[in-house]
């Protein structure tokens, strides 16, 4: 009998916590019906391991992107100009080291700083002269859009040299020669991807532990292990079909190590709490003593480096920087953050949100070019999913409140 | 002769607090007839009963107009039968024309198309009856709040108004305009135009007024017919604060030492209006373990002063000196004004205080996120013992430090803020209004951890409208008015009467 109620009341705390985190779940297996319906409609195309490979490189500048755009949306703000700076920086790298042979690493760190200094300037009269940061980056997106198409003179510049092209086109080189089912296996990507799913399955039972000891455990069990099985499972089947094609992607590397960044920053760090203080209420925050202009300059200054390092990496995917480099990137990022359950009115959103949106974006795009799907319907489909997913947020937030 | 509006036992409750209790007020036709009371004492809630912002069926009680019982639902209800009321916040557009509001939502359109001929000629007419000289295309942004009054009354004009509702309509105009004013609703009387005046200034209360009501925690204490000479201010006054001070505060055992903070000459500028000089000369001490209370009326300049000081977060041009411990120190930013330990709790809790989408431990924290990081990365299990502390410490009624802050009660989110500005470890604290919206219990408790803030050697600022309050819970008390300090007087010495005098004769 006490067994029974016992039983009974569990149900009753995981359909709680569930209804209670609905907008993080939904978006999990949204992403995972969507996957599935590819995965079917394109006959298996989806999930081989040349096309996973290929969805990481798509979208990889997209992601990177999104980490920056959901901290400026968090504060409560919007960055329209990041697809014209990434194409603006990718233009420029493309004089460094095509038309002026400078060296390729001083070139990118140059570029990097260039971008921070955009987003820098952006963010000065945001923060500063409060002009609302969808005027100044409307206008940041129409001047760097220009300066992309001086700087290269109108024309495609290309080639890059070698080691550039390495950023994204290049791979973690595997330790073995090893073969599965006839085929090349990269055992290093397998090896790296066991221990970075250990790991994080570690630091979210340490994590646990810690809340249990100090009774602040509010997922159920149940919930907590299925979550973790799930991300076992996940992980272990991406790395194993990254592995079975030409292993880690080195742009992987970089991103999965700036989502890692990110995530730290926003969940543990000062700054990240800061930055949801600002959107939440900006004068409550402003009246506990925290710097909200620097904040703000400092949430655009990231978003320019990103954007900075964005163009990088598409230039150096397509390698040629081209004048319609960029465009529209901003669309897909903010589309990924909002997705990804970013609040408008700030103050609300999550890397992983962010990110997870922004691969929600980016399978659908995949599997639809693989259906054959033509560009223009492809439009609409995003942009009623778009909205779907923001309607879904306001409808429980209103539901909830 | 049958009174225009009878007001029969009117009682509204809010959850957990009885805002007015069997309330009754009749007004004759062609009568000024004012109603005064203390701050939150019900008049507004009344007023909004009467005008339909509170529809039938949420209070209990009959509202008689002309003889005919009535049911608003909306605001537009009340003005369909000739009662309007002006609010103390003008509602007019700015940016617009005198015109353009006058016949905003009246439109006198056909078909939605505006015939501006009729709008100016009709608009000349009604300005010409307020006695107001400016051109209908006068966006309200170019006249001065006198004007402003006047356009709002003009635009009730236009709606037939029988009955008038003021609400503190003098309270930010200079002289000259009030008695403008003040001769328009007579003027409107000897039309037949009844009107009802809210106001704390007692001098025009007994100037215009026929009869006066006087409302004190919600119920009617008195209603005086200023025509058999009796009425005078002190009469009145009486009546408004007429409770006597019972236990309703707490025990208080601090030992009052060495000054700790200590203002002198200081004086700011209106943050928007450059030209208005809001806070002028004022000199401040308050020593450790002493609570010092501020008292005024709304305007006085109190909220404007504190905000003023801790960190310049209102106004500009701000000029004097703050010492702590007797050593000058820098509050020209809100970081260093906390550094140099003020904490300034505000009276707008929601707007100011607190991160309503946010939970109790992130509020609590956010002043003083030093003390739970590391070079920047934030000890979760540290910030925990911290929020938990506080929340046992406090008795934060909640289900855990978890929960979100805009769903706690009023008084629970202002333990909140008083958990937040006490961790940033402050040596004066300075609390706007700590109990406004919050019901007899809480109140009682904020009174109590006042009181342990004080025996810490702390020095408290209390601004406070209520002065009971002030009176139950102060050391010293400085009266302000105008932007000035008016008197300062011990507790010992003060009472209700001694502050309302120094207000009315400053």
């Amino acid at each position: 009998m006490a067994q029974a109620t016992e039983t009974s009341r569990d149900k009753i705390d995981i359909l709680h916590f569930v209804k209670a985190n609905i907008r993080d779940y939904a978006l999990l297996i949204s992403l995972l019906i969507i996957m599935a319906y590819f995965q079917y409609s394109t006959h298996g195309t989806l999930f081989m391991p040349v096309n996973m490979t290929n969805i990481i490189l798509q979208n990889s500048y997209i992601v990177i992107m999104a980490l920056g755009m959901l901290l400026i949306i968090v504060a409560g703000h919007i960055d329209l100009s990041v697809g014209s700076v990434s194409g603006f920086i990718g233009a420029v790298a493309a004089v460094f080291m095509v038309q002026w042979k400078m060296d390729t690493a001083l070139s990118v760190i140059i570029c990097l700083a260039l971008g921070a200094v955009i987003g820098a300037l952006q963010g000065y009269f945001v923060a500063f002269y409060r002009i609302p940061a969808f005027i100044v980056t409307l206008a940041g997106m129409l001047v760097f859009k220009g300066l992309a198409l001086t700087v290269l003179g109108g024309a495609s510049v290309g080639p890059f040299p070698k080691e550039f092209q390495l950023l994204s086109s290049g791979y973690v080189p595997d330790v073995t020669t090893f073969q599965l089912f006839g085929q090349p296996f990269n055992v290093l990507a397998m090896a790296i991807g066991v221990v970075v799913t250990a790991l994080i399955i570690r630091a979210n039972f340490k994590e646990r532990s810690n809340q249990l000891q100090h009774s602040m455990a509010e997922e159920p069990n149940m919930i907590f292990f299925g979550r973790n099985i799930l991300i076992a499972i996940g992980f272990l089947g991406f790395t194993y079909l990254m592995a079975r094609y030409r292993g880690l992607p080195n742009v992987l590397i970089v991103m999965f190590a700036l989502i890692v960044l990110f995530t730290f920053i926003t969940t543990r760090t000062t700054f990240g709490r800061r930055i949801y203080a600002l959107g939440g209420n900006e004068k409550a925050a402003k009246l506990s003593g925290i710097n909200t202009e620097r904040l703000i300059l400092l949430t655009f200054t990231i978003m320019g480096a990103l954007a900075g390092l964005a163009g990088l990496i598409f230039a150096a995917r397509l390698n040629v920087a081209t004048p319609k480099a960029g465009l529209g990137f901003e669309l897909d990022v903010i589309a990924a953050c909002f997705i990804g359950g970013a609040a408008t009115t700030g103050g609300v959103g999550k890397v992983v949100g962010a990110v997870i949106g922004a691969f929600l974006m980016g399978v659908m795009n995949n599997g639809m070019s693989i259906m054959g799907i033509g560009i223009d319907l492809q439009q609409v489909i995003k942009g009623v999913v778009l909205m779907l997913a923001v309607f879904l947020d306001v409808y429980y937030k209103q539901k909830q409140g | 002769m049958q009174p225009i509006l009878e007001m029969r036992d009117i009682t509204k409750t809010f959850p957990g607090v009885k805002a007015l209790t069997n309330v009754n007020l009749t007004v004759m036709p062609a009568e000024i007839h004012a109603v005064v009371g203390e701050n939150g004492a019900g008049k507004s809630t009344l007023m909004k009963v009467l005008s339909g912002v509170y529809p039938d069926g949420t209070f209990t009680g009959k509202i008689m107009f002309e003889g005919k019982e009535q049911k608003f639902s909306t605001i537009g209800d009340s003005e369909d039968v000739g009662i309007i009321i002006i609010h103390q916040e003008l509602a007019l557009v700015p940016l617009l024309s005198i015109a353009e509001n006058i016949f905003l939502g009246h439109e006198t359109a056909k078909a939605g198309v505006i015939n501006w001929y009729e709008a100016f000629a009709r608009t000349k007419e009604l300005l010409a009856k307020v006695g107001l000289k400016e051109s209908p295309d006068t966006l309200i942004t170019n006249i001065g709040t006198g004007k402003q009054q006047l356009v709002e009354i003009a635009k009730a004009l236009n709606k037939k108004v029988k009955l008038l509702i003021l609400d503190e309509p003098t309270s930010s105009l200079n002289e000259k305009d009030s008695d403008a004013l003040l001769e328009l609703l007579m003027g409107f009387r000897s039309q037949g135009i009844s009107s009802i005046l809210i106001s704390h200034k007692l001098n025009e209360v007994t100037k215009v007024a026929d009869r006066i009501t006087v409302i004190r925690d919600g119920s009617t204490i008195d209603t005086m017919d200023c025509s058999d000479g009796t009425v005078d201010e002190d009469r009145i006054i009486r009546a408004m604060v007429g409770r006597e001070l019972s236990d309703r505060y707490p025990p208080r055992h601090a030992k009052i030492g060495d000054p700790i903070l200590e203002v002198k000459d200081w004086s700011v500028y209106h943050t928007h209006h450059a030209e208005r000089h809001t806070i002028k000369g004022v000199n401040l001490t308050v020593k450790a373990g002493e609570v010092v209370g501020i008292a005024g009326l709304m305007g006085a300049g109190r909220t404007e002063f504190a905000m003023s000081l801790f960190g310049r977060s209102w106004g500009q041009k701000i000029t004097g000196s703050v010492k702590l411990h007797g050593k000058d120190v820098d509050v020209s930013t809100i970081p260093r004004a906390v550094d140099a330990g003020l904490a300034y709790v505000t009276e707008d809790r929601k707007t100011y205080g607190l991160v309503l989408i946010d939970h109790i431990k992130h509020n609590i924290t956010l002043a003083n996120l030093e003390d739970v990081s590391k070079k920047g990365v934030i000890d979760d299990i540290r910030e925990l013992q911290v929020a938990n502390g506080y929340r046992r410490d406090l008795a934060i009624r909640s289900s855990s430090v978890f929960q979100k802050t805009g769903n706690l009660s009023g008084g629970n989110q202002q333990k909140v803020v008083l958990s937040k500005w006490l961790f940033s470890g402050p040596d004066v604290l300075i609390l706007d209004e700590p109990t406004r919206g919050i019901d007899v219990g809480a109140k009682y408790e904020i009174y109590g951890i006042i009181n342990k803030l004080a025996e810490a050697g702390k020095g408290v600022i209390v601004i406070s409208s209520e002065m009971p309050e002030l009176l139950g819970m102060s050391d010293r008390i400085y009266v302000m008015n105008e932007g000035r300090f008016v008197a300062e007087m011990p507790v010992a010495e003060a009472s209700q009467e001694a502050i309302m005098r120094a207000i009315m004769r400053s």
